[in-house]
This record gives C-alpha cells, sequence and structure tokens, in this order.
C-alpha cells in the first residue's frame, strides 16, 4: 500500500516538476508549444471544416427541389388540378406550375437559342412541375419522385440530387486528405518533441550520468524526460483548441451571413466535448511517444559497455 | 567483500589498463590502491562498481560474481555501493539536501527517512547547517564532504572512493581521510585510489600499489 503511495508520489513528483522546468523557460518553451499546437490545429480544424459542410449538404439533399414535365398531352387546366392535388400531399411543401408559354419565355430569354426557337411553329415545350418536398431523408424524396412518375401525366421526372452525390464523394476525399495530413503532421510533432526532448538530454547529460552512477535506473532517468514530452504535447493539444476556436470565431458571421442568403439558420459547429479531449489526448500521447524515442536512443549511449 | 581474480581490462582503444590483478579485501577492511595516474587506479574502482566490465578474470563483490549481473540490475547493484568521486559530482541546480538526498529517493525510501538519513549524512561530514544551499557556494574541500555524505547517505557496507583528496591541500586531505576512518570504525568497508603516498602514510591500513597493470602488497605504515 505504501509502496503504491511512493511509487504514485514519485510520478506525480515527476509531472509536476517537468512542468515546472517547462515554465522555468517560457519563451523558447512557448514556441515550441505553439509550433506542435498549430500541427494539431491543422488536421483538427480541417476536419471540423469537412463535418460542417457535410452536416450543412445534409440538409440541402432532402430538401432538394425537382421537375415534373408532363406529357404534350395534358392541357393547363389540368395541369394546374395536378399541381393542386400533388401540393395536398404531406410530403409535398409546394408544387408550382409552370406554364408551356411561361416556360418558353424563359428559354428564349436565357438558354441562347431565342432566334432557332422563333422559326418554330409550335412550342415545343410541355407544363412543368417545380415539387419542393417537405423535407426529411433522401430516401423519402426518392420515394415521392417515384410515385408522382406514376402518373399518367408524367413525361419525366428529373431529380436533380446528383450535385449532392457528388459534393458527397468530394467531402469523402476531403476526408480521406484530412487522415492523411493528420498522420503526417502527428509524425511532425513526434519528431518535433523528440528534438526537444534530445537537446534537453543533452542540456543534462552531467545529471543523468549522477543519476545513474548513483543507482538511478533507466526507468528512474527516463521518467522526467517522458514527463516533459508529455506537457509539450497537451500543452499544444490547448494552443490548438484555442487556435481551431479564434478561427472559428473569426469565421462566424461571415458564416452566418451567408446562411441567411440560402435561408438557412446553419450555425458553425465547433469542438464537441468529446473531442476537445480528444485533442488533447492525442497531443499528450504523441509527446509522450516523441520523449520515448527519443530517450530510448539517447540514454542508452550513457550506459556502461 | 571485494575480490579479484586474475582480472584484466583492454580499452576499446587497445590500451592494457589492467592485466592479471589479484586481491581480496575483507569485510570491515579499509584499504588503498595506490600507484602512479594512469596505472589503472580509477579503472579497478570502475570494475567494482560496474562502470566497467573486465574483459578478463572475475570480480566478486559481496559474494557475487559481476559479470552475472545483467545490464539491467546494474542500478539496483550500485545501490549498495557508495561512490567518491575526484570532482564530487554535485548537481549545481539542486540544494546540498537535495543532492544528498538523491540517492534515497532513487531507492523510493520514505520522505521522513531521506529526511533522517540526509541529515544524519551531513551531520557526520560537519555540513548540516549548509543544507540549503547550493553546492557552488562551498569551498571544494566542503564539496567534497557533500559528494561523501551522498555516497554514505544510504549506508552502503562497501564504500569506494578515486582520488578523494586529488584537489584538496594536505589539512583537508587528512581532515578527509580521518573521516573515512571513522566510518571503517563503525564497519564499513573501505577501498581508496590516491597517489598521496605521504598522506597514507599517517594511517595503518592496508595499501595495493598498481603497478603496470598489475597490484603489489606493500608493507602496512605504523601511521603516525
Amino acid at each position: 500500500m505504501s509502496f503504491i503511495y511512493r511509487y504514485l508520489s514519485l510520478h506525480y513528483k515527476n509531472l509536476v516538476d517537468a512542468l515546472t522546468r517547462i515554465t522555468e523557460q517560457p519563451l523558447g518553451n512557448l514556441m515550441t508549444i505553439v509550433v506542435i499546437g498549430i500541427a494539431l490545429a491543422l488536421p483538427a480544424g480541417l476536419r471540423v471544416m469537412v463535418s460542417n459542410i457535410s452536416t450543412m449538404s445534409d440538409s440541402w439533399d432532402a430538401a432538394a427541389d425537382f421537375t415534373i414535365y408532363l406529357e404534350m398531352t395534358v392541357d393547363e387546366t389540368r395541369a394546374n388540378e395536378l399541381a393542386r392535388n400533388i401540393e395536398q400531399r404531406t410530403d409535398v411543401r409546394r408544387a408550382i406550375l409552370i406554364d408551356r408559354a411561361q416556360a418558353l419565355v424563359e428559354f428564349q430569354n436565357y438558354s441562347g437559342f431565342g432566334e432557332a426557337l422563333e422559326t418554330l411553329q409550335v412550342n415545343p415545350l410541355p407544363h412543368a412541375l417545380i415539387i419542393s418536398p417537405t423535407g426529411g431523408s433522401t430516401s423519402d424524396v426518392s420515394e415521392l419522385a417515384m410515385a408522382l412518375e406514376g402518373m399518367e401525366e408524367t413525361a419525366l421526372v428529373q431529380l436533380d440530387t446528383a450535385w449532392v452525390k457528388r459534393l458527397r464523394s468530394i467531402l469523402e476525399l476531403a476526408l480521406r486528405v484530412v487522415d492523411i495530413v493528420t498522420v503526417l503532421l502527428g509524425f511532425g510533432v513526434i519528431i518535433v518533441i523528440g528534438n526537444t526532448i534530445r537537446l534537453e538530454i543533452n542540456n543534462r547529460q552531467d545529471e543523468i550520468e549522477v543519476i545513474k552512477l548513483v543507482g538511478g535506473s533507466n526507468g528512474y532517468v527516463r521518467r522526467p524526460f517522458l514527463y516533459s514530452g508529455f506537457w509539450y504535447g497537451f500543452g499544444g493539444g490547448i494552443v490548438a483548441i484555442l487556435t481551431i476556436w479564434g478561427v472559428l470565431g473569426l469565421v462566424n458571421s461571415p458564416a452566418r451571413a451567408l446562411a441567411e442568403l440560402y435561408d438557412s439558420s446553419y450555425r458553425l459547429i465547433g469542438l464537441n466535448f468529446m473531442e476537445t479531449l480528444m485533442l488533447l489526448g492525442t497531443g499528450g500521447l504523441l509527446g509522450w511517444a516523441g520523449a520515448a524515442i527519443a530517450t530510448a536512443r539517447h540514454l542508452r549511449d550513457a550506459d556502461p559497455e | 567483500m571485494i575480490h579479484f581474480e586474475n582480472v584484466g581490462k583492454r580499452y576499446a582503444s587497445g590500451r592494457e589498463a589492467l592485466s592479471g590483478v589479484s586481491f581480496n579485501l575483507e569485510k570491515g577492511d579499509m584499504a588503498f590502491i595506490t600507484g602512479p595516474s594512469g596505472a589503472g587506479k580509477s579503472t579497478l574502482l570502475k570494475l567494482i562498481a560496474l562502470i566497467e566490465r573486465p574483459t578478463r578474470g572475475t570480480v566478486l563483490v559481496d559474494n557475487q560474481n559481476t559479470s552475472r549481473i545483467p545490464r539491467r540490475r546494474i542500478p539496483y547493484f550500485r545501490r549498495r555501493i557508495g561512490i567518491i568521486f575526484q570532482d564530487h559530482k554535485l548537481l549545481a541546480d539542486r540544494s546540498i539536501f537535495d543532492n544528498v538526498a538523491l540517492p534515497l529517493l532513487i531507492s523510493s525510501l520514505r520522505h521522513r527517512e531521506v529526511s533522517r538519513r540526509v541529515r544524519a549524512a551531513l551531520d557526520q561530514v560537519g555540513l548540516l547547517e549548509h543544507e540549503k544551499f547550493s553546492p557552488l557556494s562551498l569551498s571544494t574541500g566542503e564539496q567534497q564532504r557533500v559528494g561523501i555524505a551522498r555516497a554514505i547517505a544510504s549506508r552502503p557496507a562497501l564504500v569506494i572512493a578515486d582520488e578523494p583528496t586529488g584537489n584538496l591541500d594536505p589539512d583537508l586531505s587528512l581532515e578527509i581521510m580521518r573521516l573515512f576512518e571513522r566510518f571503517n570504525q563503525v564497519g564499513v568497508t573501505l577501498l581508496i585510489a590516491t597517489h598521496d603516498i605521504e598522506l597514507i602514510d599517517k594511517f595503518n591500513c592496508r595499501r595495493l600499489r598498481l603497478d603496470q597493470g598489475r597490484v603489489v602488497e606493500m608493507p602496512k605504515s605504523n601511521g603516525l
């Protein structure tokens, strides 16, 4: 019992001593910590960005409008009736009729085929309905589209969700890239901390020698450096969290303005509690790992034989 | 306590520091190793503390064959030996108390026990009132006494000293040796390397002279 207590108190002392030593040279060590913080903030920040975009796109996708082109044989009265009927459905928010005359005018104005169309004797365009679904999931919308396609007056349903799918794939790709960046920068953090610890070992060569001569085990010698590494990483994690919140703070109001233009009340999502903990934990762990590598390499050199 | 049998040590550089050293030091003895510098005195002590390993022969310390001690057990082995260095190897950024406490903290002794033993050791070398100071504030002789306090704080049965009076004037040297004599009187085995023949003539102890890598037993002096 008392042995465990002494063991824990030794670790606690090492933890506090390591922190004290870092604060003894605030400027130099702070720069190291900021470098680590930026290296951690970059992948974490990218991840936050991608997850914001994908959350946003989830809501777009379900609310995607689509168009029904009616058969040429359907007249305007019937088309109006259809629009009203469809609007009765619970999964439809709004159905707007674009009548063929109106469509022709718009097409002439915007398509650049104006003169070509004038040479035609008859209007080649059918009546069309623009359907705005109530929203919900993507499958609800496809179900609705399918149901409307089954009507005998329907010639064609054009469900324009392809761009959402493309965006999805782009986001998927972006996530993969973020994963790679995360791994690379993780290595970067390990190397930065490993190098810092290596310098610290060089500076404290005398102390290490004396400790070994009076019977300090490798574990005893190593432990303070491992805790230093942990603090560097943990400090880097704090810097990363502050950086991400800072950037979100700067971006928040233009993002809100943009969302309002799209009639959306979307708010940017930052790091949640678990993600914050994970960022700190990852920092600490990478620091520990970097220190472990540095000490394993450099403390062995101090051994006899 | 210490038994050397036909021990040789050749360094990687090719220099043969010891060739065929044999001697025996009984428990409770105090002995000097003399010889010109470069005769291998330091090497001999390093073999005892496992700072180096012999290239041939057998070294027994407290009936334990040191060649059978694996590298990872060396720290635990060293905790049973007090080692004193010519340059005392104190840590300048720690107080005298913390320097002496270092081997005790490494052995993870209870805090109360650490304080008690550190004070006892500092008291024996006459530096109790300096415990909060930095080693740099002390004279060379006092620094050496802190080094001695550190070596004896864990109450080892064996103390080895490499030129402990190398940097001291004759009066201080004698004082240090008297200190060793006192430890010996309470049962500590001591092996002290020194080139100061005049100094050890004052003590009635065994003398081992290292010459060309071999040990020659010298007659005991009567002391003064």
